[in-house]
């Protein structure tokens, strides 16, 4: 039993190695420039919660839930601050860079001609994207506690959720790349996901909709993704939330799964 | 110890057949070279050999395996210089090479002691810390062959090494790849250069539309596809046509150029003193050695370049 | 000359336009729909006593304005110098460093009025325009438009990566559009933040399209803000020739 099993099991951990040497590539390419530009992104969702969250906060008042509760407007949009931060730092990542990285660099051309996979090759730029996405999520989450938008204990579990809808969109992202032909396509993302962050649930609860606009904005992947880091901030977390998992980890394995194939097909002619 | 090993091996694309059916055997320690003008299907063979590209139809196992399923296991033992340099821009010259030995699961320490001595081999000491946009295009040929061999592969596959490269830095190149075979190191490359097949391949077939039509040494393809000496004749008119009937009979075969006409011949002098007895005054004469350029003239009816 | 240099981004243009449309337009006007009638409906009784989305819908077009004149001015100016290099095939030609610069202007300011009317359209038809004054807002956000693209010019002249336009969009943009009075006063932000604010320039066309738009006077005396903005063009237009000069002269 034991010899039928341990072979996988070593061709796994060398995906895993090999996954880990793709991401160490990206750490070699750091520039002084990016720490920059890693610094500012890290304001970036703070800033619309002081300008949303506080500021218009302050025209709005208190708002009312669907199930009855009373909350700050602040406590209300940051989570969804957050969601989307992290929907945007995945697809930053693994959208234009990765565009970049397999069309114009032709980075994956020489990374196939090792021992490397395409799928491993995907997962290893994914794992990268992850990590400064999650570096971001975390540090809002500690400026949510300060400000008493929710507690420590919910924002570690907030910090979970935050991760899993990162590894969706960017598994998302690197799926549509491998469709992608030219940059100009990539406003049509951009576009897309403006459009996503605007009526996610993310400034007005998603019952103020017209009911068609609401079914449709339901089954979006980031209002899936602001339902589940909400329902966890303002610890209400219920059933649907399983679900909003089981869609977002499902939009995950889609993703890869996709673009390692794509990736395959583009490159291995 | 066959290392490669093809038989029927087919690659298709939607509409187009790039390898119709190819048989090759390449032997361990051997140089061995894909001729062949472009389009000839070289490319799209090397592909296939370095697992990067499954064969639509056919045998093929590499290193005893079969690139199909042990891809991995395969590339890496292989190390691959592709037509175009695909280099981590991102990178320096060091970097690209330490960065490269970890795709392969190499320790670092390890990595960094071989990328010294590889920078060494292809004299690029000096700028390893330089980043890899700057350097010229020998300098990145030769940085793309030190990137391949960071895993001491068995096997290299080098896909028109020279292309592209001044003529000094064409010799350096080939100086390189002359002591890598020296060392045993198997090496598999295409080249539509005549000059760069004779000075490196021990065995080489010709391709030509994606079949092999022609194999064997340098030596014995020209003894047996061309005389031993050619004469070249240019004449000053619109068409060199014309003095291709006034030329019957001298030598064993004739070919007519856009811009010249090639006498095959035994000997050289005696056809350029037989010419000259016919009174035709061609505005240059050039009597010289056959070369693997006139076997693929005759083969194919056409030039390697053009 | 400057004629020649505006009429070669316009051809180039022809070839993209569609692509920015979308980005120049169809957003703000995204905004406009999920933000300003979506949350407007929470803002009981206004602000200022007119409908929030009144309200914010000329913030959201001197904003526009800004951003339009920005992405305009940042990635094709450090492309020109870096990319396609086209400033010094430009430069090759009989032209002035001035003409290369003003000819450039002169597009971003096309680009940026172009974009503002199709919104003011758009707008008008949400019946948030109060008064024939709302006209104004294009003259205003061509002022914005230049006050703050020769700065950016001068900046994306200076820097060599890309990753510092990130940063101008992180550091400048963003902050500016949020805290400069399109979606909430400005004087509801705590003094020094409310200082800043006033010293950027995206206040001052704010603070006029609003008045235009809605058909009252302005916070702040009208030819002060035009005075302020012109002010931060004609420092931004020394800083970007000496940038473009430095560049293009050696």
């Amino acid at each position: 039993m034991l010899t039928l099993v341990l072979p996988r099991l070593i061709s796994f951990e060398g995906a895993g190695r090999r996954s880990a040497s793709v991401v160490e590539r990206n750490v070699t390419t750091l520039q002084p420039s990016y720490w920059l530009v890693m610094a500012s992104g890290f304001l970036e969702p703070i800033l619309y919660l002081f300008s949303i969250g506080v500021g218009v906060g302050a025209l709005v008042g208190d708002l009312t839930l669907p199930d009855g509760r009373v909350i700050g407007y602040a406590a209300f949009v940051a989570p969804a601050m957050l969601a989307s931060s992290a929907m945007s730092g995945a697809l930053s990542e693994t959208t234009f860079n990765f565009f970049g990285k397999m069309k114009f660099m032709k980075l994956y051309d020489g990374m196939l001609a090792t021992p490397l996979r395409p799928i491993e090759i995907a997962l290893g730029e994914l794992a990268w994207a992850m990590m400064r996405g999650n570096i971001y999520a975390a540090a809002f989450l500690v400026v949510m506690v300060a400000m008493g938008l929710t507690t420590p204990g919910l924002a570690v579990g907030a910090f979970g959720a935050a991760v899993l809808v990162g590894f969706a969109f960017g598994g998302v992202g690197m799926a549509l790349s491998t469709f992608m032909r030219s940059w100009q396509e990539f406003d049509l993302v951009a576009s897309a996901q403006f459009a996503l962050f605007l009526f996610s649930g993310t400034f007005v609860p998603a019952q103020a909709y017209p009911p068609v606009l609401r079914w449709v904005v339901e089954v979006t992947p980031l209002y899936r993704s602001v339902d589940l880091i909400r329902a966890v901030t303002t610890g209400e977390v219920g059933w649907l939330q399983a679900l909003d998992v089981l869609y977002l980890l499902v939009l995950f394995a889609l993703g890869l799964a996709v673009a390692g194939r794509r990736m395959g097909k583009l490159l291995c002619r | 110890m066959t290392l490669i090993h093809a038989r029927g091996l087919v690659k298709r694309f939607e509409g187009f057949t790039a390898v119709d059916g190819i048989d090759v055997d390449v032997q361990r320690g051997e140089a061995f070279g894909f001729l062949g003008p472009n389009g000839a299907g070289k490319s799209s063979t090397m592909r296939m050999i370095g697992c990067v590209s499954p064969p639509t139809d056919g045998v093929l196992r590499i290193l005893d395996m079969d690139p199909r399923r042990d891809g991995p296991a395969i590339r890496a033992r292989l190390g691959v210089c592709p037509q175009l340099d695909n280099l981590d821009l991102e990178l320096t010259v060091r970097e690209n090479l330490t960065t490269y030995a970890r795709f392969f699961g190499i320790p670092r320490k390890v990595a960094r002691a071989r990328a010294d001595e590889l920078l060494d081999f292809v004299q690029l000491t000096e700028r390893a810390d330089s980043k890899v946009e700057p350097l010229s295009g020998g300098m990145k040929r030769r940085l793309t062959i030190a990137r391949a061999l960071v895993n001491e592969p068995e096997i290299v596959l080098l896909d028109e090494p020279t292309t592209g490269l001044d003529p000094q830095a064409r010799h350096l190149v080939w100086e390189r790849l002359f002591r890598l075979k020296q060392q045993g190191v198997t090496l598999v490359l295409t080249t539509h250069y005549m000059d760069e097949a004779e000075q490196l391949c021990d065995r080489l077939v010709v391709m030509d539309g994606g079949r092999i039509v022609a194999e064997g040494s340098p030596r014995t393809l020209i003894e047996q596809y061309s005389t031993r000496e050619v004469v070249e004749l240019r004449f000053n008119a619109e068409s060199q046509e014309v003095f291709a009937g006034k030329l019957t009979g001298v030598g064993r075969r004739l070919e007519v150029l856009p811009d010249r006409i090639l006498l095959y011949v035994d000997d050289g002098d005696d056809a350029v003193a037989e010419v000259q007895r016919r009174a035709l005054s061609p505005a240059s004469v050039l009597v010289r050695r056959s070369s693997l350029e006139d076997v693929f003239l005759h083969l194919t009816g056409r030039t390697l370049v053009d | 000359m400057t004629r020649y240099v505006l009429e070669y981004h316009l051809v180039s243009y022809r070839r993209i336009w569609r692509s920015s449309v979308l980005s120049s337009f169809v957003l703000p006007l995204l905004t406009m729909l999920g933000f300003g009638v979506g949350v407007g409906a929470y803002v009981t009784g206004g602000v200022e006593g007119v409908p929030y989305l009144d309200w914010m819908v000329p913030g959201l077009i001197a904003s526009t304005a800004m951003q339009v004149a920005i992405g305009d001015s940042s990635w094709p100016v450090l492309g020109g110098f870096e990319w396609q290099r086209i400033y010094f095939g430009q430069a090759a030609a009989p032209l002035r460093v001035a003409d290369i610069l003003d000819g450039h202007l002169a597009f971003v300011v096309f680009r940026t009025l172009t974009s503002c009317a199709a919104f003011l359209l758009i707008a008008t038809a949400f019946g948030t325009m109060h008064s024939w004054w709302a006209l104004a807002t294009l003259p205003i956000a061509a002022l914005v438009g230049l006050a703050v693209a020769t700065p950016t010019f001068a900046y994306a002249a200076s820097v060599r990566v890309d990753s510092y336009l990130a940063v101008l969009f992180r550091l400048g943009v963003i902050p500016m559009s949020l805290f400069s009075g399109v979606f909430f006063p400005v004087e509801s932000l705590p003094g020094v933040l409310r200082w800043i604010a006033y010293a950027l320039p995206l206040w001052h066309g704010v603070d006029l399209s609003r008045a235009a738009t809605l058909g009252t006077a302005p916070d702040w005396s009208p030819v002060g803000h035009v005075l302020y903005l012109s002010l931060w063009a004609g420092a931004g237009w020394l800083l970007a020739h000496r940038a473009f000069r430095r560049r293009l002269v050696v």
